[in-house]
This record gives structure tokens, C-alpha cells and sequence, in this order.
């Protein structure tokens, strides 16, 4: 019984998000394998052999598969899934996308987000925007999963695997046009141990980038946002966090501003400590938070920033 | 161009979910139900593509066809979506929810039927969050997709969709026919006004049932049980900003 997982790089650096899904993985089975699909990515795949308790990483390398089109992915990992009982992929936008495709190519029922293996065949998984753990028990006999990164630790280095290239699909009726990312110093939303997270309450874009950010920096946090401030245009799109946006588990998430509407809760609930700044004592959001502080964010932020130091 | 556009009746996406004592799911008994959020972005981008609204070029859609798989009451979901613009709906009935690959091969037969262009749908369902159905139906028909769209662009045999990813965005064009599922940003979507709801009325839905298409729709997935999540401990409220780091510092957060 062996378990593929398909790595998560950014072309040039392996993610932890990667590390975590192998810990899952082990959950599973003993033999691990890794793919790494990009392009120019050998660096990728060296950082993959490195994890510890890797068999080997396999090297697809190609246009499509480095731009992630979902096509090329699938025709890449559907021929191999003969040597596997079970694929695992990182919960991200990438793996939600094609992780589905490759399941239905091979008639299985996917699974999508775990957060606990239970067994081989047993995982559990959040429903209704997680305000219902499902426990299931996949009757295929081959499993495609993507796995929420932040419900596993991520396994340890000191692994010394090989690396092994293989045929990268094209995909024939997909083209890629562009990429616009966002440009940040701070750390990636995924893995920051704080987040300073700000809703509609900021009013602004200028007025988020005012009070959220310095916040953030003082703190070295990465910065999120509820829908509301996503969808009134005060952050981008990426910074969403909550069941259509990010899912997020830091050591400290600090909502500034967010009332705590069920879908920003299901992105953010399993934060170890949440603290709440909000001026409407009655928000949903301070039923959750472990620290609360009734008051205007134009006054507890700056005070705040004091008392930092 | 035709557009065949699924839609999922689930519950309002304001009730707050609560799991049965028995655990053997979610408590849907005399909750309020609703047209799948994403569900309702796809069905306002495809009436766009139809009246020309916005950046897309008036009838480049002809027909919305709406489709949806479940009990008789999703009959008020297809209605909904028929108000808001399209033109006629089918509903494949089925007394047990069925899981996506289900879905997707009975959405396939039906695409099979209607041959439309297009394929517009919600990126995800807001009760079992897969995110799965629109992927799995463009690998069984062999189309193209373009996942999580928060623009769409259709010109030239193609759908050029800016996609909403990890880091930013990323826009790809997919050869027509293809599966566009669609993200919170695309749009809008409009209310329905009561002559429209009145003239929904009169649009014809045909209603099938699952062996009509003699597709194999066997579970492949038991629920073992559906459980709460662990409830967090009630918090305290701090007076001030200086409590609050302390607070932070004591529990070694800061």
C-alpha cells in the first residue's frame, strides 16, 4: 500500500503545506512518495526528498503543470495512480482544483478537506461552513483527498529520497494568459503563527492599510480580512479569510472590526488564542474569542500599539 | 450559445447549521431553504450573457437551460433561477441526496441530452463544501475548465476566466464547450421582481428521475457519523489594551 502526494511549491521553494499533507499521508501508509509538478523545479524536488519518511519524489516537468492548469495535472497523475491506493493533495486553490478531476477520471468518490485520518479508509471532514465534523468510510478501493493543511503538524526533515523524472502532460484545450499576484514582505496568510484580520467596521481601503497594517508589521503577522472588507474593495480578494476564502489556524488571530458572521468563523475557529476588537459588545464574533475588548478600533488600536511597545 | 446552468437547493446560508443528537447528520426539518449561493452568481452571469449587460456582448447567449438533482421542492430552487432570467429547467429527481460523482455523471448524461456551450456553475455548495462537482463533470466530458471565476469573457470560441487563487489571480482561456465554476466576486446577483416571478411561472420544467439515465449512483462514501465540532471555551473580556497584552503574554501567544 503506497500514497502519493503532490507537492505545493511556489516553483523556487517547497511549501510546508507539502509537509503537512505528508504527515497525513503517513496517517495512511507507510510508503510516501512525493510529485513535484513544475517547471525548472528541481530545487522543488530536492526540498522533497529532504522530508523525512519519503520514498521518492517524482519530477514532472513541463508548461502546464508549472502553471497548474488542472487538465494537464490530471493527464500527468492518472496514468501513475496504478502504482497507489490512495493521492494526496494540500487543500489550496491548486489542489481543489484538479484533485476533483484526477477522482473522476479514476470513478472514485473524492474527498475533499480532511482534517483527521481516522484509518486507511476513515477520514473526517468538516460540512456546513465546519459546523459539522462528518466521519466517513470511503468504500473505493483507490482514494483522491486534499487535506487541510492547518489540521496536521508538519513532518520533519532529515529524509534523503531520490529523485526521479518523469512525462509531463500537456493540456490541449487550456491556455494560460496571465498571473497577477499580490506582493508581500509579511508571511503568508496559510502559515503565520499571528493574523491581523480587519472587517467592514475599517471603512476604507486607506483606513485598513492605516490601522490593519502596522499592526500586523509590529507583530509580524500577516494580514487577513473579513468578505465584507474583501467585497467593499478596503483588501484583495486573497486576504479573505473564512469558508469561501482562507482557511486559517494561527497561534493568534486578532479580528478587528468583524462582527463574526458563520462564514468568516468557519475560516478562522481553530486558532489557538482569538482576540476580538469590537465596538458592538453583542458581535457573534466575542462568543468565540478567548480575549475580548469592547471599544472603538480608532482608539483600542493605537492604545494597543502602545502597550506593545 | 447555449448555457446549461446546475443548481442545488440547500440551507440558507444564514441558519447556522445543528447536528442531530443521533449524529446520524444535520437537522434540516423545518429550516429555511435556498438556492446555493455560488448557484445564484452563475445563473446572473448567464442572464448577462444573454441581455448583453456589462462587459459581455448582448445574446451571446440564446438559451439558459437550469438544471437541478433532488426531492420535489428543488422545484422552487429551478423557479428562482427561471424568475432571475433563464428560460426553461429540468429537475432529476431524487429522494436521497447523492454524492458529487453521482452528481457529475448524472449532470453528464444531461449535457449529453442538451449539448449546450457552456456550463456555468457554483465553485462550491455551502452544505457538503466538496467544491468537487463542476472538476469532476469537465473530466467525464473531456471539456476544459476554468475553476473559481471572478471574471468572465467569452469571445472567439473561448472562455477567458480570471481565476481567483492562493497569491493573487490567474486568468486562463479554455476552448468552448467547457465547465466555468464560478467565485463570490463575478457578480451580483439580482433580485427577482414579482412580474418576473410571475412570468417564471409559465416556463416549462420537465421533471426526470435518476433512472431515466440509467446512471450508476451507488454511495461510494459512508457516513459513519456527523458530530459537533468541539466547542471553545467561553473567553473574558479585557478592560483595556494593556490587559489585553498582558493577557497575551501569560498565554504565551505574544
Amino acid at each position: 500500500m503506497a500514497v502519493l502526494v503532490i507537492a505545493d511549491h511556489d516553483g523556487a521553494h517547497l511549501r510546508d503545506t507539502t509537509h503537512k499533507t505528508v504527515t497525513a499521508a503517513k496517517a495512511i501508509s507507510g510508503d510516501v512518495d512525493v510529485m513535484v509538478l513544475g517547471q525548472g523545479a528541481s530545487a522543488v524536488a530536492d526540498a522533497a526528498a529532504k522530508i523525512d519518511g519519503v520514498r521518492k519524489v517524482l519530477l514532472a516537468e513541463g508548461a502546464g503543470v508549472a502553471q497548474g492548469l488542472a487538465e494537464a495535472v490530471e493527464a500527468t497523475v492518472v496514468p501513475l495512480a496504478a502504482g497507489y491506493d490512495a493521492i494526496l493533495v494540500p487543500a489550496n486553490t491548486d489542489g481543489k482544483n484538479y484533485a476533483p478531476r484526477i477522482a473522476a477520471k479514476l470513478d472514485v468518490a473524492p474527498i475533499s478537506d480532511i482534517v483527521e485520518v481516522v484509518s486507511a479508509d476513515t477520514f473526517v471532514r468538516p460540512i456546513y461552513a465546519g459546523n459539522a465534523l462528518e466521519t466517513i468510510q470511503s468504500a473505493d478501493a483507490k482514494k483522491v483527498i486534499t487535506v487541510r493543511p492547518t489540521a496536521f503538524a508538519a513532518a520533519g526533515e532529515g529524509g534523503s529520497a531520490s529523485v526521479e523524472s518523469i512525462a509531463a502532460a500537456e493540456a490541449p484545450k487550456t491556455t494560460f494568459v496571465s498571473a497577477e499576484m499580490v506582493k508581500s514582505d509579511r508571511p503568508e496568510l496559510g502559515a503565520a503563527k499571528i493574523i491581523v484580520s480587519g472587517g467592514r467596521a475599517l471603512g476604507s481601503a486607506e483606513e485598513f492599510a492605516a490601522v490593519i497594517e502596522p499592526l500586523a508589521d509590529k507583530l509580524g503577522a500577516a494580514v487577513g480580512a473579513s468578505r465584507a472588507a474583501v467585497d467593499a474593495g478596503y483588501a484583495p480578494n486573497d486576504y479573505q479569510v473564512g469558508q469561501t476564502g482562507k482557511v486559517v489556524a494561527p497561534q493568534l488571530y486578532i479580528a478587528i472590526g468583524i462582527s463574526g458572521a458563520i462564514q468568516h468563523l468557519a475560516g478562522m475557529k481553530d486558532s489557538k488564542v482569538i482576540v476580538a476588537i469590537n465596538k458592538d459588545a453583542d458581535a457573534p464574533i466575542f462568543q468565540i474569542a478567548d480575549f475580548g475588548l469592547v471599544a472603538d478600533y480608532k482608539t483600542a488600536v493605537p492604545e494597543l500599539m502602545a502597550a506593545l511597545g | 450559445m447555449k448555457i446549461l446552468v446546475p443548481v442545488k437547493r440547500v440551507i440558507d446560508s444564514n441558519v447556522k447549521a445543528r447536528v442531530k443528537a443521533d449524529q446520524t447528520g444535520v437537522d434540516l426539518a423545518n429550516v429555511k431553504m435556498s438556492m446555493n449561493p455560488f448557484d445564484e452568481i452563475a445563473v446572473e452571469e448567464a442572464v448577462r450573457l444573454k441581455e448583453g449587460k456589462e462587459h459581455h456582448a448582448a445574446g451571446t447567449a440564446s438559451e439558459i437551460v437550469v438544471v437541478s438533482i433532488g426531492v420535489t421542492q428543488a422545484q422552487e430552487t429551478i423557479r428562482t433561477a427561471l424568475a432571475m432570467g433563464a428560460d426553461r429547467g429540468i429537475l432529476v429527481q431524487s429522494d436521497t441526496d447523492l454524492e458529487p460523482l453521482a452528481i457529475a455523471k448524472l449532470l453528464k448524461a444531461v449535457v449529453d441530452e442538451e449539448k449546450p456551450d457552456l456550463i456555468l456553475m457554483g465553485k462550491q455548495s455551502i452544505d457538503g463544501d466538496n467544491n468537487a462537482v463542476g472538476q469532476m463533470l469537465a473530466a467525464l466530458l473531456d471539456w476544459p475548465q476554468a475553476t473559481f471565476a471572478g471574471k468572465l469573457e467569452i469571445a472567439g470560441g473561448k472562455a477567458t476566466v480570471t481565476r481567483e487563487v492562493d497569491g493573487g489571480l490567474q486568468t486562463v482561456a479554455a476552448e468552448l464547450p467547457a465547465v466555468v465554476t464560478v467565485d463570490l466576486r463575478l457578480n451580483t446577483p439580482r433580485y427577482a421582481s414579482l412580474p418576473n416571478i410571475m412570468k417564471a411561472k409559465k416556463k416549462e420544467i420537465v421533471t426526470k428521475s435518476v433512472a431515466d439515465y440509467g446512471v450508476d449512483t451507488a454511495d461510494r462514501l459512508k457516513v459513519l457519523k456527523v458530530t459537533e465540532p468541539a466547542k471553545r471555551s467561553a473567553g473574558i473580556k479585557v478592560a483595556d489594551a494593556a490587559e489585553l497584552v498582558a493577557n497575551l503574554k501569560n498565554a504565551g501567544v505574544l
